[in-house]
Formats: structure tokens, sequence, C-alpha cells
């Protein structure tokens, strides 16, 4: 009988380079590589998805996208969702800088801001549609501040609906950029401390000359999974509002156009454009790093 | 003067702390209160009214049963388990290789798994929808297996890097008793992988749970609704009795509450591991 370890080694070697990648290779190359190959040549057909017929119509598709203003405007939305990110870190990197030390009910605290980057992203959608809906928890506890005045319609008010969104938004991610950010820091010899407590140096020097240059990597990192997030933001304003009240963003509109509307082609370049913009976003970080490296 | 100055910095800390568990906090606490309200007593009272009757269960009964919960419970479960199995097989599979062996191509094919991490899965839905269907795969629950397996990166960086503090020795002396490269990886590599496989599971597992757009898109058939799908539908005939909903989101959370509460301390690790790679 044929035993596999009864094979030479550099058989062995072979054989089980072979089995161990091909099934990944293939995923890949099914899920990741073939669907973008096929969007650029989607992109420059009339295709609807399901018919036989295909037509090659050339840039007709991307033309489209750039001078109709309603396919260029839901970029206005992905800007509110850019600055979230911004406060996101901040927060992220205050919280996790000063539970690095020394707190009282530190797990709590720890768990409490992390928890809801783990809940399921419907329950969240809900939930804050239970908080700014009229006489929702928002507006109850504005009216019992004293603030009530300030009531408005959170989701009905197209001035607004964004930022209420993207405030949503804000609440989900936070946990998750404070946790990495709390890993990072806490990989951070506390011999540093030490040595820069003895030197006289307050938390906020420890902060600028300790912990932001050991995390620098992280925060870039960061920056950029956001960016791109921010870019590609779609669970949150599709099941809060379905894209109604000028919340609809980039990701929404190309899979209306996809799947509501059948238009494939157009749909596939709207995609190319966000991809390349993503892509965009990621080298011109990296490069930017690079430089201030040398 | 210098004690004022800690006693007001830590009084702005605890401070900052107390209002951002509030944040995170208000918005779950006051589904649950409506949760357990009557529809009356929902109707009658503030949403930061505690309810009357915390052992309120009938919106909880109507949410799991009308709601076809437990369906959705039984999708995402034996989604979660083939996808899980599968990713942590495959994944550490090709770190196993990539990790052990020179051979042709190894740094393209690490090259191809990075660049594909640049692509947003989102973005080539339309695309990726078109293959799925060319499979026959639509409306099965093949369709999410399949697509979670294909799109898993993150786990092969956590097993390389795992991989990395496992001595080679231990390889070398397994091999000189004649065990061969498959008994290797089977009862060598695989047993000492174990907390990476935990953070894999973790992670995976935290994502499939949670994700909408993959069943929402790939299986719209209402018999394979998962916990995601399941919970979205409330939105049409539930539109205004919101002490349904509340009953069908907290059902949605309690198994990653249960999850958190008990793996607390290598969700911590895994996510800080996860991401720095």
């Amino acid at each position: 009988m044929l035993k596999f370890s009864n094979l030479s080694y550099s058989k062995q070697r072979l054989a089980i380079i072979v089995a161990f990648s091909i099934i990944p290779l293939a995923l890949l190359i099914t899920f990741a590589y073939l669907p973008v190959i096929n969007m650029f040549k989607y992109s420059f057909s009339d295709w609807n998805g399901y018919s036989k017929r295909l037509e090659y119509v050339g840039f007709e598709n991307y033309i489209k996208i750039f001078t109709d203003p309603e396919y260029f405007s839901v970029f206005k939305v992905s800007l509110y969702y850019f600055v979230a990110t911004f406060v996101q870190m901040g927060l992220a990197l205050y919280f996790a800088t000063i539970l690095s030390f020394q707190t009282w009910f530190k797990n709590f605290f720890k768990g409490v801001l992390f928890f809801p980057s783990l809940m399921n992203g419907v329950a969240i959608g809900f939930i804050f549609l239970f908080f700014f809906k009229p006489d929702g928890t928002l507006d109850t506890l504005l009216q019992a501040m004293g603030l009530g005045s300030y009531v408005k319609l959170w989701l009905g008010n197209p001035e607004i609906i964004n930022i209420s969104l993207a405030g949503t938004s804000i609440w989900r991610y936070m946990g998750f950029n404070f946790i990495v950010f709390l890993g990072a820091i806490s990989s951070i010899s506390s011999d540093l401390y030490e040595a820069s407590d003895i030197d006289g140096a307050n938390r906020w020097h420890q902060f600028r000359s300790i912990i932001l240059p050991s995390i620098k990597r992280i925060l870039q990192l960061n920056l950029i999974l956001a960016i791109s997030g921010a870019i590609s933001a779609f669970d949150i304003p599709y099941i809060m509002t379905g894209g109604s009240n000028g919340s609809e963003t980039f990701v929404i509109q190309t899979l209306d156009v996809a799947f509501k509307y059948s238009k494939v082609g157009l749909a596939s370049a709207m995609a190319v454009v966000l991809l390349l913009i993503v892509i965009a976003v990621t080298l011109l970080q990296r490069l930017l790093i690079r430089g201030e490296e040398d | 003067m210098y004690k004022l100055k800690r006693i007001l910095g830590s009084s702005i800390k605890y401070a900052a702390l107390l209002l951002g568990a509030f944040i995170a906090l208000l918005p779950i606490v006051v589904i649950l209160f409506a949760s357990l309200k009557t529809k009356a007593e929902y109707a009658a009272t503030s949403p930061l009214t505690p309810p009357v009757n915390w052992l309120n269960w009938a919106n909880y009964t109507k949410a799991f049963i009308n709601g076809n919960m437990l369906t959705g419970f039984a999708n995402t479960a034996f989604i979660l388990l083939i996808s899980i199995i599968g990713a942590t097989l495959t994944g550490s599979m090709i770190a196993y290789i990539l990790n052990r062996f020179k051979f042709k191509g190894k740094s393209l094919m690490l090259g191809a798994f990075l660049l594909a991490t640049l692509i947003p899965g989102v973005t080539t839905q339309v695309s990726t929808f078109q293959i799925i269907n060319k499979l026959e795969l639509f409306n099965t629950p093949w369709a999410a297996i399949l697509l979670y397996l294909g799109t898993d990166i993150i786990a092969v960086y956590i097993f390389l890097q795992f991989l990395d503090s496992i001595a080679v020795a231990l390889d070398e002396s397994a091999m000189l008793d004649g065990a061969s490269y498959l008994t290797i990886y089977w009862r060598i590599i695989l047993p000492l992988l174990k907390p990476a496989i935990v953070t894999v599971i973790i992670i995976k597992g935290v994502n499939i749970y949670n994700d909408f757009y993959t069943p929402f898109l790939y299986m719209p058939k209402t018999s394979l609704q998962v916990i995601s799908t399941a919970l979205f539908k409330f939105k049409g005939p539930y539109g205004s009795q919101w002490e349904v909903i509340s009953a069908g989101i907290i059902i949605a959370i309690i198994p990653t509450l249960i999850a958190f509460l008990s793996l607390q301390k290598y969700i911590y690790n895994g996510f800080a591991q996860g991401s720095v790679k």
C-alpha cells in the first residue's frame, strides 16, 4: 500500500506544497481577483446582469458618473464619515492612554467601551433608530436636561441626518480602535515611563514623547482602515434609512444601480471608481509615511 | 500645587470615562427597558423609564417565534461552524507551507494574499454576485460559506506570526523519528497553534455573526435567513412595535455578550494581534 509517509521528504514536500495551497489559492483567485477583473470588464459594457447580450460601450459609463451630478453628489456624504473617523480615532487614543495607567474599575471601562464594536450591525442600526426617532432616547434625554429646544428631526432633516449617522458610526467603531491602541500601548516597556518619571515628565510629556512615537505605525494603519471604511460606508445608513433624506452613500447607490435598476455595467464602473479611490488613498498614505521616515 | 493638578487631572479622567461608559451603555439600556414593557406601558412611558415588571418575557417569545429567530440561529450556527473550521484549516495550511518551506512562487503567493487586502470586499460585490450566480450557489448557504473562506487573509497573517515563534527544531526532531510532513502539521504544528486558532475563531466568528450584506445579498430566501437578516425583517411588520423589535435586538446581542464575557482575555489579545499586521 502506498503510504504518504513512505515517500521521500522531497516528494512529500512537493505534494504538501501543492495540496496545502491549492484550495486557499483557488478561493483567493475566484473571490478576490476574478471579481476585480470582471468588474473592469463589465464597467465598459451596458450589461444588465442577466441577459446573454453584452455590448461594450467604451467609457460611456465613466463619463456618466463624472458628468451627472446625481452620481457624484454621494461623495459629499463620505466626507461626514471621513471627519467622524478623526473624532473616533481621537477618542480611542484618549481612552486607550488613560486606561493604560492605573485606574479604578479599569476592566469595567475597557469592556463597556469595547463591547459596541462586537455587536451585530443590524442591532446597532435599530438601536440608533430608536435613539434618534422623535420622542426617542435622545429627545427624551435632551428634554430631561432642559435642552428641549435643541430637539430636531435627527433622521428626517437632510442637513443633520449624516451627522446623526456618522455619530452612530463613531459609537460602533470607536471601541475597535481603542482596543488596538490599548494593545499597542501596553507593549511599551514600563522602564521608559519610570525613566521619564525620574526626569520629571508629566503625563502629557509621556504621551507625546513615549506613547505617540511607539504606536505611530498602528495609528497610521488604523487611519488607512478608517479612511477606506469611510468611503465604503454601507451598513449603518442602509439599515437605518435605506439611503433616504440625502444619506445615500456610494456603496448603497452602487448596489441599487446594480440590483434594483439592473445596470450592472454602470454599477461596475462606479465600483471601479470606488476601488481606485480607496487604493489611491492607501498608496498616498504609505508614500506620505515613507517620506516622513526618510 | 502639584497635588491639586493631579486631583484635577484625575477628576477629568474619571468624568471622561463615566461619560464614555454612559454614552456606550445608554442606547442599549433603553432598548432593554423597552423590550420588557407591555404595549400600553411602552406607549405611556418615556424611553428612560425602567419597566414595571422586569420579568415580562411576552415580547421575547413573540419576537423569537414570529420573527423566526430560531431559523436564524440555526443557519448562523451552521454557517459559522463550517466557515470557521474551513478558515482555520486553509489558513493554517497555507501559513505552514509559507513559513516552513522555500519554493518558487512563494513570495508571489504571499504578495497575492497581501494585495487582496487592498480590495475592499464591498466594492466588488456586483461582480462577485455574478460568480456566485454562475456557480449556482445563489440562495444556498454555500454562497456565504465560500465567501467567508475566500476572503480570509487576516487568519493567514495571524498564523504566520505564530509559526515564527514555533521552533523549526521541533519539526526536525519529528523528522528524525520518521514523521511525514502531514503528521508534523497535524500532530505538532496544529496543536501548538492553539492560541492563534482561538484568535482566528473569535475574529472570524464576530465578523460572520455580525455580517449583514453577504446573507442579505446572496441568501434572500426566508428559510436561509441568519440572525442579521432575520432581525432586519422586523423593520417591516413590526415597524411601530418597538417593544417587540427591542426584544429581537436583545436576543441578537445576548450570544455576543456571553461570548464576550467568557472569552474577554482572548478577545482583547486577539483583536490587538489581528490588527497589528
